[in-house]
Formats: structure tokens, C-alpha cells, sequence
């Protein structure tokens, strides 16, 4: 019976069930978890809730989870909330990575929030890759909120991505917390289009002696689209090193605004920053109209490579 | 027969005279060079053609395969089957090499990317996945928008200075690929100031001030270019009302 939604799901974002069938992996629908598997030294909890799911992952001490393990939060109905509460603990040593599929192929008015407590042990390593996947036409809120901490020698990866279909709203705001030794590196990508709707907030705290943070955002907004970039690092450890880098790309009455806050509380820490905003470049259009492309099409696959 | 033909273009920007009445004719099938000192107008000619921002505002027409293209964008005229290769091709950060080729290719497949990155003298395998940014050399972007080219079939290709910034390995590649072109039936037009170029065409013109001043065997366009263009301390400014007034051309 729930074969159906499923395939629906992967099929949206393009993975074969196959592929699933055999990596570790949890698919879910709304407030339904699909399907799930785990491996050795992995720990996944689900737990249905009214309106969503609450997870609980964890990667015991010491392991190392070679493949990647797929998360899949899907909303095949138009309408709906889906509230995803995860907990995640990486113990000391242990290195995972994450892709995470959040899909709305139909959506018309859905909500997706996310509230994340994530905490990485001692040595340990942590990527998590969200790739967003929304309807052309409809209108998704998505409202991710992710607390971060590292622990001494952590490592941890983010990245957030949102190329095809509308945005919609989007809000995010991850913080991340780094103990000595540890990295944080924070990137997103997105392309906002008509009266799309983006804000993110991406901070980091460089608490312990050298540990370091890169946070990117590269934005495209077109049409009436919006987008308000606030990025933040505070140093306050010696030998702490931190470097934004926010990029954005306007076109027709798109607007961005970026507003990069460094603070150093250290003399031995250091922080750079680097915030363009621009529109396509004219040679580059005329090439690719050259080849036959419509300026749309142009435009879209600058945009893409700037993104990628 | 004509593929292309250019009937009484003028084109002004800003207060420049850039060209004057020009009447060309590029026959099908053929290699087909367009000579002359820098500002003669060369590159403006294949802007124009092209229909590039800022040089469409233009007297006189031109025509492909007989019908009017003046009224039509870049596009338009890309589908019809006009493209052009810049004398320095732009860069795209991020953009793959393979996406850009795909992007221009007739035939939406990756063997056709592979194919033509082979036949400008790039390994697929070391290019495929590289930005067409400032990593690649001059030399490098030049071949990979060559390559684009080759992929999208074109009927008529116009290579605005196809030596410029290249190493002689390059060069090499780039007259074969121009060789290719002729044989899968693409008219091509060399925009050149160069003698090795000229030499690979089997037809061409020579320009100055915006006028055409002669045309022909490519050998008899060489040896004027050679003999009185190139020592010629000639500033390419010209003058319409003396020109008027002597009734002859200013070169």
C-alpha cells in the first residue's frame, strides 16, 4: 500500500528505488515514514507526530558510514504542514554524511519546517547536503532552523540548495558553535524567481583556539523576486580563522540585499569578508544567444553555473 | 550562390561613421576572409550580422538565404543558423564545459560534446567537467567555444580574429576544425588582420574605413594587404563630406 507514494517520491527527485533498497535511508510522506534502513553503527528513530516526524539519528562512536545516507521528506498533497524535528548526534570519531531530499512536487500551499539540534563529537565528521525540489507553480514556506555545535577536531558540512522550481518563502537560520580545532563550512544556493521570498541566516561562533568557518551564499533572484542575506562570524579564540562570502546575482526587478557582520574579539583571530551583487553579463548572454538559446534560457544557465 | 548578402550597410555609433554603404556577398560553401587594418570595421560587420546589441540601429539590410534578417534577435538569427566565434570568448564561472557545448549542440548528447572537445584537440575526459572561467587559458577557451560551434552545426559561422591569443599548437587545431567546418557544409567568414589566416580562406575582402575597397582570389587580396595595408599609417577616421567632395576613397 505504500508502494505508491514511494516510488512517487523517488521518482521526483530522481533516484530509483534500487538505489535505495541497498543504502541507508529514511523516506517519508507528509507524517509517514515510507520506508527506512540502517547499517551498522547507525541509529535512526522516527517517531510520527500530527503533522510531521520526529527523528532521532545517531552514529555511534567511532564508526564510519562509507555511503551516504539518503533522507527523503516528501509532500505529495497540494496543501499541508510537515514538521520535521530531528536530533542528531554524531559521537566522538564517527563520520557520516547526509543528502537529504526535501521534494513538493505538487505543491500549491505547504509548509516544510525544520527545527534541528545537531551535535558533533570530538574528531568526529558531519555532511549534511539538502537539495530542495518544488512545483514550478506553487507556493512552498519553507522554514529550516538549525542549532549546530562542535565539539574539539569536529568537522561539519552544510549545504542547502534550491535551483529548480519556485521557492516560494524561504527562512533559514543555522547557527553553528566551534570548539578548538574544529570547521564549519555553511553554503547555500538558490534561485529565486517571480515573487519569490528569501532570507537567510547563516552565523558561527569561533569559540575554541583555531577553529575556523567559511559561510557562501550565492543567490540569484529574477522577476519580483527578494532576497536578504545576513551572514555572521565572531571570532573570539586565538588563531580562530572565519571567511564570508556572499554572492548575488539580480536580474529584471529582482532585489538583494547582503549584509556580512564580522566580528573579531581576539587579536589573534582573523576574518575576511567578500559580498558582490550584479546582474549577467552581456557577453555571456550574447554567446549563448549565439548558439540559439532564448534570452530566458541564456539567462537560467549563467545563473545555474554561477550557483553550482 | 549567396548566403548571405549585405546590401548598402551603414552603421553609425555615437558620431563614428563605422560602416559606409558596404555591399558584400558570402557565397555558400565557402571559406570567405574579411581583411583590413584594425578600425576598419571588420568586427562591426560581424556584429551586425550577428544582430548584437548596438548594431542593429543600421542602414541598408541583410539578407540570409534571401530573406531579410535586419528586424530579427540574436536568437533568431542563431536559429536560422548564423553564430559567431569572439575574438576573446567569455567566461562563465561555474558553467561546465560539457554544459556549455550541450547547451550550443544540435544533437543534445554527450557523445556530441565529447566529439567536438576531440576535434579541437581536447581530452573529454580532462575538460568535460572544468569551468569555462579563468582557469582555462585563452588558447583553451578559445578551442572550447570552437568546439560549441562544431556542435551546433552551424550554416554560417563568422570567427572574429581566430588567432588571437593562441599558441601555435592551437592555431594548428583551429585551422583544422575551420577545414572541418567546410566540409560539413558551413559557410565561414575569417574576420582577420592576419596573413596565416587570410591564407586559409579560398575567397576574400578586403575593408578600410568601413568600406569595401577590393575582392577576390584570396593571393591578390594578400599581396595588397601585405604590400599597402599593413606599412599604411592610415588612422581609419574617415572623412564622408571630403570623400563626397573627391568623389574617391580615403585609403
Amino acid at each position: 500500500m505504500l508502494e505508491e507514494p514511494l516510488e512517487e517520491i523517488l521518482e521526483s527527485i530522481n533516484l530509483h528505488k534500487s538505489l535505495m533498497r541497498d543504502g541507508p535511508h529514511v523516506v517519508i510522506n507528509a507524517n509517514r515514514v515510507l520506508s527506512s534502513k540502517v547499517v551498522d553503527g547507525l541509529e535512526i528513530e522516527p517517531e510520527e507526530l500530527p503533522d510531521g516526524v520526529r527523528a532521532r539519528l545517531r552514529v555511534r562512536q567511532g564508526v564510519k558510514i562509507k555511503q551516504p545516507v539518503h533522507l527523503c521528506f516528501g509532500m505529495l498533497p497540494e496543501r499541508g504542514i510537515q514538521k520535521i524535528l530531528l536530533e542528531v548526534e554524531i559521537e566522538d570519531e564517527a563520520e557520516v554524511s547526509f543528502m537529504a531530499h526535501c521534494t513538493f512536487p505538487k505543491a500549491v500551499d505547504i509548509q516544510h519546517l525544520m527545527e534541528a539540534e545537531i551535535r558533533v563529537g570530538r574528531r568526529a565528521s558531519y555532511s549534511y547536503i539538502e537539495r530542495h525540489w518544488h512545483s514550478d507553480e506553487g507556493m512552498v514556506r519553507v522554514v529550516p532552523v538549525a542549532r549546530i555545535k562542535l565539539a574539539e577536531g569536529a568537522r561539519f558540512s552544510t549545504e542547502f540548495e534550491l535551483l529548480k522550481g519556485r521557492v516560494g518563502l524561504i527562512d533559514i537560520d543555522y547557527h553553528t558553535d566551534c570548539q578548538a580545532g574544529s570547521s564549519a563550512e555553511m553554503k547555500a544556493r538558490i534561485f529565486g524567481r517571480q515573487d519569490d521570498r528569501i532570507k537567510i541566516k547563516e552565523s558561527a561562533s569561533l569559540d575554541g583556539e583555531a577553529s575556523r568557518a567559511v559561510l557562501t551564499t550565492h543567490i540569484a533572484v529574477r522577476d519580483e523576486a527578494r532576497a536578504e542575506i545576513y551572514n555572521e562570524l565572531i571570532a573570539s579564540a586565538p588563531h580562530s580563522r572565519g571567511h564570508v562570502d556572499c554572492k548575488e546575482i539580480i536580474q529584471g526587478n529582482g532585489v538583494a540585499r547582503a549584509v556580512p557582520v564580522v566580528e573579531v574579539r581576539h587579536p589573534k583571530a582573523h576574518v575576511t569578508h567578500e559580498a558582490a551583487i550584479g546582474s549577467v553579463d552581456s557577453k555571456q548572454l550574447q554567446t549563448l544567444m549565439a548558439r540559439g538559446l532564448s534570452e530566458d534560457e541564456a539567462v537560467n544557465l549563467i545563473i545555474e553555473g554561477l550557483l553550482s | 550562390m549567396a548566403i548571405l548578402e549585405v546590401r548598402d550597410l551603414t552603421l553609425r555609433i555615437d558620431s563614428a561613421h563605422i560602416l559606409n554603404g558596404l555591399n558584400i556577398e558570402f557565397w555558400e560553401d565557402y571559406v570567405h576572409a574579411v581583411v583590413g587594418p584594425n578600425g576598419a570595421g571588420k568586427s562591426t560587420l560581424a556584429n551586425a550580422i550577428m544582430g548584437l546589441p548596438g548594431y542593429r540601429q543600421h542602414g541598408g539590410d541583410i539578407f540570409f538565404e534571401g530573406r531579410s534578417i535586419k528586424h530579427l534577435n540574436v536568437d533568431e538569427r542563431a536559429r536560422l543558423g548564423i553564430t559567431l566565434g569572439w575574438q576573446e570568448p567569455a567566461r562563465f564561472e561555474g558553467l561546465k564545459v560539457s554544459d556549455f557545448i550541450l547547451a550550443s549542440a544540435r544533437e543534445k548528447n554527450k557523445d556530441e560534446v565529447d566529439r567536438a572537445l576531440e576535434l579541437v584537440g581536447l581530452e573529454p575526459v580532462r575538460y568535460r567537467k572544468r569551468a569555462v572561467d579563468k582557469t582555462l587559458s585563452g588558447g583553451e577557451r578559445k578551442r572550447i567555444e570552437l568546439a560549441s560551434i562544431l556542435a551546433m552545426k552551424p550554416r554560417l559561422v563568422m570567427l572574429d580574429e581566430p588567432d588571437s591569443g593562441v599558441d601555435i599548437e592551437a592555431i594548428e587545431r583551429i585551422f583544422e576544425a575551420i577545414s572541418l567546418l567546410k566540409r560539413e557544409g558551413t559557410t565561414v567568414l575569417l574576420i582577420t588582420h592576419s596573413p596565416r589566416v587570410l591564407e586559409r580562406a579560398d575567397h576574400a575582402f578586403l575593408m578600410c574605413s568601413g568600406m569595401l575597397l577590393d575582392k577576390g582570389e584570396t593571393r591578390k587580396i594578400l599581396e595588397y594587404f601585405r604590400g599597402k595595408c599593413l606599412p599604411c599609417p592610415h588612422q581609419n577616421v574617415p572623412d564622408l563630406n571630403s570623400e563626397k567632395k573627391s568623389g574617391g576613397k580615403n585609403a
